[in-house]
């Protein structure tokens, strides 16, 4: 039966069918299907085919989101299984993302996080308007390898050094990579406030990520 | 003397982008997402005002949910014309549904150096030197903050900006950089000097305020505070829709229409709440995000009928409009630019909206340049020209010239022609050149467009603000700087 699973599975998400994904999800439960195999031969079989059709630029952005979401649904459905098993899934890091304090510019920011998702990194997504000493809070409860900072206002690419220079009191600097990102955000600000990297659209923000991770 | 300002006005072309009956339909669907799905007020302030009105409000999401009645009623408050005044009162603009004005575009964050070209971050200097230009500019009516004053303070560089402007032109200065109550109280503050009063300032209104909503459906928290502290002052103040078809609003344009309306006339009800009949006007930049990378657009088809669509539904508000066009995703002056431009110009005057929104900016708001500030303004005139349609009378028909010069002959020996020969339009930028003088030099309506530009900020001498008045902005600008310390 499980055969015949795999690629309904990967139909789901080349759908952005939420809920077909989740109801494929528990009948592998149910069945006794291991969960990682769910995964690496069912799901994410779809989300490289969205991800290969939008490279080439056949598919669009809702497609490849949808596919992400019902991505994300099915593997919260395998999640407790996969601990009931004392399987993790390898990931290629966490990323902690946020919008700086003072800024509500959410679409760049949510688009970054989509991609690292559909990429293999676990993100923890915080929203907009956040400020320094939460983004910092997250960073070491979750042990991330990587923050990634929006700021689309002159007036907030401030908090980018801001948060920086907290990591760096808190002696995490060293461990944890900076990216940022924004419309006023340049090479040379970059460099300014040492950053590890920064992309100009999400794709870009993809191969900056595993290069900071050493995955590239 | 001030170069008077020019405006379309008493136009001869009309087009009906949404017949009555849709236009209705929008707006009882505004009204049912107003009711039902609601609109986010992240404002103390804003939600006991909404409270103390009857409407719903959930505290822990701060989302408001109002019958339409009470939107419908707190709209009827707002006054449907008012003006815009400039420290030179010949330079005030009448917003009266019959004029359009252009101003410069707003917040860009780069330059491409009137000098060198290069492309480099914004300055104070570049504040002061486009408002410059722009007041000797007869296109442009009015201001906005063109580019961040990126060497100033983040807290108080929307102060420095707006002092900026009004010592470099005597042209009114609408600033969209100021998004908290405590940096809007100052630059009110700033404005009451340069009027003479509160009270001056409320008679003569020398500052008006742009606020985003936060879409979908919803408003940023100190923009809501800046505004109501402006609309409290009697500065003209407007609510400004992105909402964008595929990211922030539905892919259907008659759904991002809705949404971004929720966003604008809920918003702008509230201010007619706490301040019934204060000066308010409907502002609109939609778009549709672009279905590859979700960039914000800012010139396809969809931004073009969005320019005209917005328009009617101001006017059904019966309140001015402020549009966004000149929104190139372009990066540099090129094709992209003009296609973009002329044609979302084009549709926002042909539908009459107040101001327009506005020169000089690039990649989407952006990139700064000279060039495309000049070539922009070209375009309106353009517009402007074309507005006034064609004229059908026993003068313009010239059947006495026709019949003296009868079959063959020209008509460039007749009185009537010299008459009217100034009717014709003369481009300053579009190459009629023979072929061969083009190809001698190869310059073009870029190179034009940048000398004049040049010449402008070389030898405009803007009538100067009263050094004392400048004094005084210094020094509030100064005592917040130090109390922020
Ligand atoms: C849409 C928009 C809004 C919407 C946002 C809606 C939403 N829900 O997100 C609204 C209407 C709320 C808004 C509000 C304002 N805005 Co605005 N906005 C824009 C606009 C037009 C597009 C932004 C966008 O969504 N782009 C689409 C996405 C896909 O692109 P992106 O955000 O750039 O993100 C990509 C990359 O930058 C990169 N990236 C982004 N983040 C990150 C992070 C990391 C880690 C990495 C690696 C990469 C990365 O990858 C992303 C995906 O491809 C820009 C202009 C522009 N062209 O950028 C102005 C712009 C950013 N806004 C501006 C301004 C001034 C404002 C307001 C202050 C206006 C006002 N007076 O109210 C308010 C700010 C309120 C606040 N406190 O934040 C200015 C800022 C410039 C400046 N001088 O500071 C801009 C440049 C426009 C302008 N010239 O006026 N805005």
């Amino acid at each position: 039966m499980s055969t015949d699973l795999f690629p309904k599975m990967a139909q789901s998400i080349i759908d952005g069918d939420s809920d077909a994904a989740v109801a494929l999800a528990r009948q592998a439960v149910e069945s006794g299907l291991d969960p990682l195999e769910a995964i690496s031969k069912g799901f994410v079989v779809g989300v490289n085919t969205v991800g290969e059709a939008f490279a080439k630029g056949d598919a669009f952005l809702p497609e490849l989101v949808m596919a992400g979401e019902a991505m994300k649904a099915a593997i919260a459905v395998l999640e407790p299984e996969m601990q009931k098993r004392d399987m993790t899934r390898t990931m290629l890091g966490k990323v902690v993302l946020a919008t700086v304090e003072g800024d509500i510019h959410e679409i760049g920011k949510t688009l970054v996080g989509t991609m690292l998702s559909a990429s293999g990194f676990q993100v923890y997504d915080l929203g907009v308007d956040v400020p320094s000493a939460k983004i910092l809070a997250k960073v070491k409860e979750v042990d991330a390898d990587i923050v990634g900072l929006s700021a689309l206002l002159t007036t907030t690419m401030v908090k980018q050094k801001e948060v920086i220079d907290v990591l760096d009191k808190e002696g995490l600097r060293r461990k944890v990579k900076v990216m940022v990102g924004g419309a006023p955000v340049t090479h040379d600000w970059v460099q300014k406030i040492e950053a590890d990297g920064y992309s100009e659209d999400a794709i870009g923000a993809v191969t900056i990520a595993k290069q900071l991770v050493g995955a590239a | 003397m001030p170069t008077p300002i020019k405006s379309i006005t008493n136009p001869k072309l009309r087009l009906e982008v949404l017949t009555p009956e849709e236009i209705r339909k929008i707006h009882e669907a505004t009204l049912w997402i107003i009711e039902h799905a609601g609109v986010r007020f992240p404002s103390k302030r804003a939600l006991d005002i909404w409270q103390s009105f009857g409407a719903s409000v959930d505290a822990g999401k701060s989302i408001v949910r109002a019958k339409g009645r009470i939107i419908e009623e707190a709209l009827e408050q707002a006054p449907a014309a008012y003006t815009l005044c400039a420290r030179d009162p010949s330079q005030d603009l009448p917003l009266d549904g019959n004029h359009v004005f252009v101003g410069t575009d707003g917040c860009g964050v780069e330059v491409l150096d009137i000098e060198t070209g290069a492309r480099r971050t914004s300055s104070l200097r570049d504040v002061s030197d486009i408002a410059r230009i722009a007041d000797a500019t007869a296109e442009i009516g009015f201001h906005w903050v063109p580019v961040s004053a990126q060497d100033m303070p983040p807290e108080t560089r929307g102060l420095h900006e707006v002092k900026a402007i009004w010592e470099n032109s005597s042209k009114h200065v609408q600033t969209e950089s100021i998004y908290n109550e405590r940096e809007a109280r100052v630059a009110i503050e700033m404005a009451a000097v340069l009027a003479g009063g509160g009270e001056a300032l409320r008679k003569r209104p020398l500052l008006s305020l742009m606020q985003c909503t936060a879409p979908p459906l919803g408003q940023d928290g100190g923009s809501l505070d800046a505004a109501l502290l402006a609309a409290e002052a009697g500065i003209p103040t407007g609510f400004m829709t992105m909402a964008a078809c595929l990211t922030t609003g539905p892919a259907t344009l008659a759904g991002n229409l809705a949404v971004g309306n929720a966003e604008v006339i809920a918003a702008t009800a509230l201010l007619q709440l706490a301040y019934p009949g204060a000066p308010v006007f409907y502002a609109a930049a939609q778009t549709a995000s672009d279905l590859r990378s979700g960039a914000y657009t800012g010139g396809g088809p969809e931004d073009f009928l969005f320019g005209a669509a917005q328009n009617a539904l101001a006017d059904f508000y019966n309140i001015p409009l402020s549009m966004g066009s000149f929104a190139t995703g372009a990066k540099e002056p090129n094709w992209q630019a003009g296609v973009e431009n002329s044609l979302s110009t084009f549709m926002a005057c042909v539908a009459m909206s107040d101001m327009l929104l506005g020169v000089g900016l690039l990649h989407g708001s952006r990139i700064w340049s000279y060039a495309q500030m000049m070539m922009d303004c070209e375009i309106f005139s353009i517009i402007h020209k074309t507005m006034q349609g064609i004229v059908v009378d026993d003068e313009t028909l010239a059947l006495d010239t026709i019949a003296a010069v009868g079959p063959g002959g020209n008509f460039l020996t007749q009185k009537h022609t010299l008459k009217h020969m100034r009717d014709v339009f003369l481009p300053q930028f579009m190459d009629r050149r023979p072929y061969n003088e083009w190809e001698a030099k190869k310059d073009d309506a870029r190179d034009w467009a940048l000398a004049k530009a040049r010449k402008t900020l070389a030898g405009h001498q803007p009538d100067p603000l009263d050094r004392k008045l400048s004094a005084e902005m210094a020094r509030i600008i100064k005592s917040i700087e130090e109390g922020n310390k």
